[in-house]
């Protein structure tokens, strides 16, 4: 079977334009051109993608949601970076299923179909004193931009970052920049400590005052920071990663719940104090779409895109 | 034409109820061209055009008709564009039984003239041919003022049109990334195929009208922002999208949809497709729709589609306060539909995994009538009983999303969260910002909302005249 990994127009991006009206204007004639692309470990990959509308507006914590082509999903992804003056916004993103796939094979010069953002409430900042910031896997290239803000506003800055092995690990050095002290952790022992992010983060809470973590990674790590920091009475925010659709409230697909109220997480969140999330619903609502995952994969034409992807990553 | 009154009502050729439930393509398949005469010619020509007193954006319907009896279509077509900007869509989707037909003269007689079913012909003959297709309308003189639309739906595309016909320069932010609004994400293809609505977008651009998608006013920019240096006025059509929940227990377990996201996957991101496209949606074998309105009826008439062994309408009320169009439940019926009248439910039940396996509902009957004129319904005490599920959609109306009202200064709104907007003209309690549709109404019509977008714009005009370019 032939693949056609489809390509949008080429765009002449004008990145000089910075009043409103010009974007405005802009907007209907640009797409959303790739920049910049890396692979930052097996199957994560950063796209740097000129959207000077969402560049103009985006803060720590916000979202966008990408859709690669006219077939694509509507994917949310946690803003990892943003350049006001250039136009631009990265991303960084996982391949877990065949949109993911599709979006790993879009490479600098290409457009994706669809980018719209800033979605979501900004992390809240100010100078809390001292703070744990807890990333997990991908969940790093969002934890970035926070960490930066929290040093900012004035905050002790202690980071945890965690992954299964040292060839999953990436952004080591961004994170470091922003922290006052870096703990890394490798599940096999690779790198770093062995071990999970919980067991540096007890010991901290243990050891030390901490008046706030945050934690950004799978929502398994997110659920077992809540658990090692409830005894210790210490307020736990998680960045909730939940299916959505258009990420504006319309749809209700990301709803959680949060104490005895229904939030949703695309316009409510996508931060909630970690504490008062019934994790449980959200694992069970992520699980929604495993098997029709399965399904997409098992097609002949994704087998085959697979191959592709294979030859991509050399 | 016949002196003899006409009584014999052209029906509308449908795909068999058998047929129709394997596919997506559209039920209704128009009227031929000697369909459309033999209807047109059951027209009175009434001299005091009541028909036209039902219609909220005025179309000349008498005139249109009249046209059609002469087989002038180009000159149908001009007349009904005059007055409304999107009558393919209009044909399928207005509740003419409820509008224009219902005052039309031959309705006492049991049979009014298919206002609708004409109006779908002369858009459809319209659009079928390009060639058919040229400038209507000479743009006016251009005014050098600029309009920001808010929302590409009904309301919004009405307004954009009429002001870029008046020679304003307008600007339409869509959030989502295709025009359209509800008639996109909403409605589904076997009702209104996406063709069609795109088509009519395409009409609105060729007017001048500029489309910018992907911008969610609120987040990406703000109404100050417009107001401040570049949009002499602002109409505000972003509809009623924040769907209703029962906040019942268990309502949040995997595989209870609000009707929203189960229509949004299923016709905007063409989940029916599936995995050609590649967002899924998950039909079980048992669906309950939550609801009585003509989204419940959507709904259940995608699940079918998608494969449902049984799909239950659970209604609280009983068959006469269904409030979805006839047409609709009598589509839905013969499809398969089961209603379950007086019927409401309690909680939701789950598995040990959080996916909804059951719904605890219990039995209502009837009592005065309420707030709303209809009779209230009371639950029956101990009649609990058991329906056995694994996809639930809910289907109970929308409010408006608050993500402008939240972010706009001096916006004022109701309790309901609506926009309050003056009747006539759609102006807001902000200055230069109007607003209609759904958004200052909650959930209601596609023709009502392209009414206000009318009215709205006729109202921009006036006040565009007064400000110095």
């Amino acid at each position: 079977m032939e693949i056609v990994v489809k390509q949008s127009h080429q765009c002449q991006c004008q990145s000089t334009a910075k009043g409103a009206l010009d974007l405005i204007r802009l907007a209907p004639l640009e797409g959303f051109s790739v920049l910049e692309r890396q692979d930052l470990a097996p199957k994560i990959h950063l796209l740097r993608i000129t959207a000077p509308a969402i560049a103009r507006k985006a803060k720590a914590g916000q979202f966008v949601i990408i859709r690669t082509d006219e077939t694509g999903e509507r994917i949310p992804l946690t803003i990892a970076d943003w350049n006001q003056d250039n136009g631009d916004i990265t991303v960084v993103f996982m391949e877990v299923g065949a949109s993911t796939m599709m979006m790993a094979t879009i490479g600098v010069g290409d457009c994706v179909k669809d980018v719209v953002g800033p979605l979501g409430v900004p992390s809240h900042i100010e100078n809390f004193g001292s703070v744990v910031c807890v990333a997990g896997g991908v969940g790093v290239a969002p934890m970035v931009p926070i960490a930066r803000a929290l040093k900012q506003a004035g905050n002790k800055v202690t980071s945890i970052m965690g992954a299964r092995s040292h060839n999953m690990l990436f952004w080591e050095e961004r994170l470091d920049n922003f922290s006052d002290r870096l703990i890394v952790t490798t599940d096999d022992g690779s790198y770093g400590r062995k071990g999970l992010v919980t067991e540096p983060l007890a010991e901290l809470l243990q050891n030390e005052t901490v008046d706030r973590v945050i934690a950004i990674g799978p929502s398994i790590m997110m659920k077992f920071c809540a658990k090692c920091t409830e005894p210790f009475e210490v307020k736990t925010i998680a960045s909730l990663n939940t299916i959505m659709v258009d990420g504006t409230g319309m749809c209700g697909c990301c709803r959680v719940n949060v104490g005895d109220t229904t939030k949703f997480a695309c316009v409510d969140g996508p931060e909630f104090d970690a504490h008062q999330i019934d994790w449980d619903l959200v694992l069970a609502r992520q699980r929604t779409y495993l098997e029709k995952e399965n399904q997409a994969l098992k097609d002949s034409k994704w087998r085959a895109f697979e191959k592709i992807l294979v030859n991509i990553r050399g | 034409m016949a002196a003899k009154l006409d009584l014999n009502r052209v029906a509308m050729p449908k795909q068999g109820p058998l047929l129709r439930v394997l596919n997506f393509q559209e039920v209704a398949l128009g009227y031929t061209e000697e369909q459309a005469i033999a209807e047109a010619n059951r027209c009175l020509q009434c001299p005091k055009r009541p028909c036209v007193d039902g219609c909220p954006v005025e179309v000349d319907i008498p005139e249109f008709i009249k046209e059609i009896q002469e087989g002038n279509l180009a000159e149908a077509a001009k007349i009904l564009k005059a007055k409304n900007s999107l009558p393919a869509i209009c044909g399928r989707v207005c509740p003419q039984e409820t509008q224009c037909e219902v005052k039309c003269t031959l309705a006492k007689k049991g049979a009014p003239i298919a206002v609708g079913r004409l109006e779908r012909y002369i858009a459809d003959w319209e659009l079928a041919d390009i060639a058919k297709r040229r400038p209507q309308f000479i743009a006016s003189k251009p005014s050098g003022k600029r309009v920001a639309v808010v929302g590409a739906g009904p309301a919004g595309l009405t307004a954009a049109a009429d002001l870029a016909k008046l020679g304003h320069k307008v600007t339409i932010f869509e959030a989502l990334h295709v025009a359209g609004g509800v008639l996109m994400y909403g409605i589904p293809e076997f009702r209104l195929p996406k063709a069609i609505v795109q088509a009519e977008v395409d009409y609105v651009k060729s007017l001048g009208v500029e489309l910018v998608l992907n911008w969610v006013v609120g987040k990406t920019i703000t109404i100050d922002e417009l107001a401040k240096d570049s949009f002499q006025a602002v109409f505000l059509g972003t509809g009623a999208g924040l769907p209703m929940f029962l906040n019942i227990p268990g309502e949040n377990l995997s595989g209870i949809y609000s009707a929203n996201e189960f229509l949004t996957r299923v016709n905007l991101m063409k989940a029916y497709l599936f995995p050609e496209h590649l967002t899924p949606v998950n039909v079980g074998e048992r669906v309950v729709v939550i609801g009585g309105g003509n989204v419940a009826m959507d709904s259940a008439r995608c699940a079918l589609r998608l494969g449902a062994q049984e799909v239950r309408v659970v209604y609280r009320r009983s068959r006469a306060e269904l409030p979805a169009r006839l047409e609709e439940v009598e589509n839905a019926e013969e499809e398969g539909t089961i209603f379950q009248f007086l019927t409401n439910p309690k909680r939701f039940l789950g598995n040990d995994d959080g996916i909804v396996t059951g719904m605890e509902c219990v039995e209502m009957e009837l009592g005065e009538p309420d707030a709303s004129g209809r009779p209230r319904p009371i639950p029956k005490p101990n009649s609990e009983f058991i329906i056995n599920t694994d996809t639930v959609i809910v289907a109970l109306g929308t409010t408006p999303n608050p993500l402008i009202p939240a972010t706009t200064e001096g916006l004022e709104t109701t309790k309901r969260g609506t926009v309050v907007a003056d009747k006539e003209t759609g102006l807001t309690s902000r200055p230069a910002v109007w607003a209609g549709g759904d958004l200052t109404t909650g959930s209601a019509t596609v023709i009502s909302a392209m009414g206000a977008g009318k009215r709205a714009a006729a109202s921009i005009h006036t006040y565009l005249a007064t400000q110095v370019a």
